[in-house]
């Protein structure tokens, strides 16, 4: 056994070397030469400051903004220090009267009929940043009101910043609710 | 479910299916000591760490040594892993200022790493500085990954040789397997991500100011160099929480397939290093039809019970045609999510991209189920291969039953010590599984720990001990495992299903290796034809089965019938 010792150890360490520390630092020399906005978070900026990062979703509660998916997360909503889902079961008491409560919440903001599925749950991350194209659309809305905007203008900024599927196979439809409300913002009002 | 859902899903098995004999005659290459791709660029590197660790990598080693060799390793590494947790405060790299990790955690998680498991108890990004999970972690899901590696070759070697009375070099086959596969296929991944959105800085969350005005705190860090080694190692451990869930683990939908196809490639392609070695490749195609059969079927049932969507929300108002969105991207949707979890448990590897705990009864039974059929679908790098060598001693034993002949594998004779091996490390699991979860079943402060009542409380036990005993690392989250108890147990279920099984099957090699090969005769019952395919998915479906039924009806089967009554706990 004895003689098992010094490769394991010796190799223990060199891999740490290599693996742990060579590895992860070549990678990153490269990634912030030639990546550096993908490999610092893909942040976005607005006139200088950060507002958030363009693959992370955040929330929005205002009646001028599209809201996003329901988040998990603790303390509070879209905790991109604290990514979490909220892993409760199909038949949680706890998950039935959550999406209830939610169900409420978008009726009153002028939602009817059969909701969009991602608009009454909760993502894997709680950082979700999209929302797929129809519950976009069926905020339209209240945008339009709170905004005194006229609808047909809201639907297609929506249509605008709805991403497909790439070479039409891969991924799913979806639409970023940052990108979507900062081009809201630039339109005017 | 939708036609494009399965053009995305047929896509993936593709890619993976052209790479399957290019890295797998590379591995060949590699694993038989000849000049490959990158020998100009790491042998000197090679060379170096024998001379420093003492090691003559002609030499070749019984049976035993190899094993002695092996654990040497593996003890080496949980005491650096778990010295590197108790001691994160103190060292560099801890941009956020965490404390160290407390005992049992440290425990768990550095087993939960040495074993291949990724079990992850911990949060990523609040309870590891970049140190840890660099230095710590990162290197583990290398050399975990590199020692199945060695493990299967043990295995390999035993077959294709004629009374020998060594398996090779524990050392040369961990260092090759690190320096010729995992590195540089880790290096290439890395950067593909880095381009398709995956953080990589030694800087630590950044400050952001929301549109509304509210503070975002986002975590960031080296992320793409780990999540490259940890889908190529079959690791699963993830830089985050909620694993490649995470916008920044996985941002889109192509770097979703290129995360699949990394975990699926490497014990795909060994299928077929196998069948090369053994010099019988139609025999590594037969392993891997068998892998994708249980992995058609598999997703096939996943993707479908989630297309039905949670009938109990329907009801509340959701759209059924969206499927059951809890606990699921919107980027990925129901297809790819369902790809995801089928390959991931099929695999050894753990990492999810939604959270499994959500999926409905039927959709969250097939994970689980694939774990408890013993991770050879194809299973982790190397432990998936070596675990499906036991099966198909298994099968051909009961075909020997069938027609009483002594059975026979590639010219190998299996007798009573290869049949003693192989029952003792199929047993592990039923017997971890069953027995830490009975146990946690009927303890207050175990049952404290669950999320949803009803039987889904019973599946989040026994969906932790199968994971954990399996070596795959995901989990029915909602289950908090931080807790005295399940760091314990959880940590010997995953000792268990490593090294319990390893050993029996490394003297499997040693026994297997001595035995003089014999050529095919006419008595001989093939074992590369579609008929002993056959034969080996019926043994996997009803060992699993028999084994793990009883508690799936009373988990995710009742679950499944209690939704669609609209029963909620």
């Amino acid at each position: 056994m004895l003689n098992q010792l010094r490769p394991a150890l010796v190799l223990t360490l060199a891999f740490t070397a290599i693996t742990g520390f060579a590895y992860p630092l070549a990678i990153t020399g490269v990634a912030q030469v030639l990546m550096p906005a993908e490999a610092n978070g893909s942040l976005v900026r607005k006139n200088g400051v950060v507002i958030g990062s363009g693959l992370i979703g955040q929330n929005f509660a205002s009646q001028r903004y599209f809201w996003p998916r329901p988040s998990a997360t603790v303390p509070g909503p879209y905790n991109a220090g604290s990514s979490s889902g909220s892993n409760l079961g199909t038949t949680s008491i706890r998950l039935k009267d959550r999406v209830a409560v939610d169900m409420e919440r978008l009726r009153e903001a002028g939602v009817s009929g059969v909701v969009p599925a991602d608009a009454g749950t909760a993502s894997a991350s709680g950082l979700d940043p999209h929302i797929s194209p129809a519950f976009a659309r069926a905020q339209v809305a209240r945008i339009a009101r709170a905004r005194r905007l006229r609808e047909a203008d809201v639907a297609a900024l929506v249509k605008r910043n709805a991403q497909g599927r790439l070479m039409g196979i891969i991924g799913e439809p979806r639409v970023n609710v940052l990108e979507l409300n900062l081009a809201l913002d630039a339109s005017g009002n | 479910m939708t036609i494009v859902g399965w053009l995305q899903i047929s896509l993936l098995f593709l890619a993976v299916l052209v790479v399957i004999k290019p890295l797998g005659l590379h591995m060949a290459r590699v694993f038989s000591g000849e000049r490959n791709a990158f020998s100009t660029l790491f042998s000197p590197i090679e060379r170096g760490l024998y001379a420093a660790a003492g090691v003559d990598p002609v030499k070749e080693q019984g049976w035993l040594a190899y094993t002695l060799s092996m654990l040497a390793f593996s003890l080496a590494g949980f005491v650096g892993l778990y010295a590197i947790l108790r001691l994160q405060a103190w060292l560099p790299l801890n941009p956020q200022g965490f404390g160290n990790v407390p005992p049992g955690l440290a425990f768990n998680t550095a087993v939960s790493f040495v074993t291949n498991t990724n079990w992850q108890n911990y949060a990523g990004e609040t309870t590891l500085s970049h140190f840890s999970q660099m230095m710590g972690l990162t290197v583990q899901n290398f050399v975990s990954a590199a020692t199945g590696i060695a493990i299967a070759l043990a295995i390999i070697r035993a077959f294709a040789r004629s009374a020998a009375s060594t398996v090779g070099n524990f050392w040369v086959d961990l260092t090759r397997a690190t320096l010729y596969v995992l590195l540089p296929l880790s290096i290439v991944v890395a950067l593909a991500f880095v381009a398709m959105g995956l953080p990589q800085t030694f800087d630590g969350a950044v400050n952001a100011t929301t549109l509304e005005g509210a503070r975002q705190t986002i975590a960031l860090g080296p992320v793409a160099s780990q999540e490259a080694i940890k889908q190529l190692g079959t690791n699963g451990g993830g830089f985050f929480n909620v694993n490649a869930a995470h916008p920044y683990e996985n941002p889109t939908a192509l770097s979703n397939h290129l995360n699949i196809f990394a975990m699926l490639s490497i014990s795909a392609a060994l299928l077929y290093t196998f069948g090369q070695l053994v010099g019988n490749c139609r025999q590594g195609w037969a392993f891997a039809a068998v892998t994708a059969f249980f992995l058609i079927a598999g997703v096939g049932v996943v993707y479908w019970a989630e297309a039905q969507g949670n009938t109990i929300l329907s009801a509340v108002g959701l759209d059924p045609a969206d499927g059951n969105m809890e606990g699921k991207e919107v980027r990925f949707g129901q297809a790819m999510t369902a790809l995801y979890a089928t390959v991931t448990t099929g695999l050894s590897n753990g990492g999810v991209n939604g959270m499994h705990g959500s999926l409905t009864g039927l959709g969250g039974l097939v994970p689980m189920f694939l774990m408890q059929l013993g991770e050879v679908l194809p299973g982790g790098v190397g432990s998936g291969l070596y675990g499906m060598i036991v099966f198909a001693i298994l099968a051909v034993f009961v075909a020997g039953l069938m027609v009483g002949r002594t059975p026979e594998l590639l010219g190998k004779k299996i007798e009573a010590r290869e049949m003693k091996f192989a029952i003792l490390a199929v047993l592990v699991l039923p017997l971890t599984v069953l027995g830490f979860s009975a146990v946690s079943a009927v303890t207050p402060s175990a049952v404290s720990s669950i999320g949803t009542g009803g039987p889904h409380g019973l599946s989040e036990i026994l969906y932790a001990y199968t994971s954990a005993a399996g070596n795959n690392g995901s989990a029915f989250a909602g289950l908090t495992g931080n807790t005295p108890w399940y760091n314990t147990t959880l940590g010997i279920a995953m000792l268990l299903g490593r090294f319990a099984y390893a050993v029996p099957v490394l003297a499997i090699a040693g026994s297997i290796a001595v035995k003089t090969r014999v050529a095919a005769s006419k008595g001989t019952f093939p074992t590369d034809t579609p008929l002993f395919a056959g034969l080996l998915i019926g043994i996997i479906l009803i060992l699993g089965g028999l084994q793990f039924f009883p508690a799936l009806a009373l988990g995710p089967i009742i679950e499944h019938f209690a939704m669609l009554s609209g029963e909620t706990f």
